[in-house]
């Protein structure tokens, strides 16, 4: 093989680069999220639990948040009616951010973690988070 | 399996028949769903309306008078763009010549006065009839409501408007928010937004935000098909005119004149 020695340099540099993000990362292990529910609203709560269950809320928030749009903002809708019959306005602003006033340390947790970039907050005003 | 060929046929017979009723079936079964449901708090319209007594803001008001324009404005989290090219407006004044141009020259009293103008949430909206992604709709209240959510940017609707109701985003509006209202969300950067006719303070049972701010009681908003309304009062009773008749666009925002 002519140039082999380049070639094989060229081969290893290459190897190096394409595996790049595994050995950057070896033993800087993100720590998981921790979505913080501690807020004077939940604090306040007598029972401690969102509008659905908490397992539902995790894996479903967005879809749920999907449809609240669309009924919403298109079919005029106001009121939503959780699973096990209780009211809640569909809004952002009116349901979810009364509890959760903490994105950086609640809604931000997950999705930076997963590297996900909802744009809910292009428009929809973030509630100031007061030292606590 | 045996099977000779008379009963074949009835067979296959009766399976098509059963086929053919599945649909009717299928309509008689189906319950209506319940409409409206949901909605109960808030004040609920046929065709929501607004007459502006431009005679009233003209001798109560005066020029200096923006309380309506600044209502709506902080109300929906409008940004003051100084630049006259990248403004967005969901009311505002216009002189007459410009919101009236097909009467230019023909009144002269009128000539030069300014004019309240905001979208007419037209009964035939072009608008509508443009937008590739539905994000601008008729509501069954009459609303020409804007779902921001879907806004692409393309400014079909704008070019379709043939009252500049439509402001496009040239750039991100919050740092022109000089107090944002963290209820209403604000808008960014590449969609095209107007006047809403107050659709979520009417949800709430409230009066639009413009109508509720004049001091002088210029602007009435309501029902056109309730007999009984404020805006059908003004319309029997007083003259009033509309912006580009001749578009047949029918909008549903009146001037009184005089």
């Amino acid at each position: 093989m002519y140039d082999s020695g380049k070639i094989l340099t060229g081969l290893l540099i290459f190897a190096l680069l394409l595996t790049f993000p595994v050995w950057y990362h070896l033993g800087r292990a993100t720590p998981p999220p921790e979505p913080d529910l501690n807020t004077p609203v939940i604090a306040g709560l007598a029972k401690k639990e969102c509008i659905e269950p908490a397992e539902y809320m995790r894996a479903y928030h967005m879809e749920l948040l999907k449809t609240w749009r669309e009924r919403a903002v298109r079919s005029g809708e106001k009121t939503y009616v959780s699973r096990d019959g209780r009211e809640y306005p569909m809004s952002l602003e009116d349901t979810c951010l009364k509890c959760h006033s903490n994105k950086s340390r609640f809604c931000d947790q997950c999705h930076n973690y997963l590297g996900v970039q909802p744009n809910c907050w292009n428009c929809h005003v973030v509630p100031e988070e007061g030292g606590r | 399996m045996q099977m000779d060929r008379r009963t074949f046929l009835k067979m296959g017979g009766l399976g098509l028949l059963g086929l053919m009723a599945a649909p009717v079936i299928d309509v008689l079964l189906r319950s209506e769903p319940a409409r409206g449901a949901g909605t109960s708090s808030g004040t609920a319209a046929a065709r929501w309306a607004l007459v502006v007594d431009m005679k009233k803001c003209w001798e109560s008001g005066g020029s200096a008078c923006q309380d309506c324009i600044l209502a709506c404005h902080r109300a929906h989290n409008v940004p003051d763009i100084p630049d006259p090219q990248e403004q967005v407006r969901w009311i505002w004044k216009e002189p007459f010549e410009h919101a009236f141009p097909e009467q230019r020259g023909r009144a002269e009293s009128l000539a030069g006065k300014p004019f309240l103008v905001l979208c007419n949430h037209c009964s035939d909206p072009p608008c509508v009839r443009v937008c590739p992604t539905r994000a601008t709709f008729k509501r069954k209240d009459g609303i020409v409501m804007m779902d921001y959510h879907r806004c692409i940017g393309c400014r079909y609707c704008m070019a379709a408007c043939p009252y500049g109701a439509r402001s496009f985003n040239f750039r991100d509006p919050r740092p022109y928010l000089s107090t944002a209202n963290p209820a209403y969300p604000t808008r960014e950067r590449g969609v095209v937004e107007k006047c809403n006719f107050c659709a979520e303070r009417l949800a709430d049972g409230l009066p639009p935000a413009c109508v509720e701010a004049c001091r002088y009681g210029a602007l009435v908003f309501g029902d056109l098909e309730d007999p009984r309304s404020p805006v059908r009062e003004i319309l029997r009773t007083r003259f009033t005119i509309c912006r580009k008749p001749e578009l047949g666009t029918r909008p549903n925002v009146y001037y009184v004149v005089g």
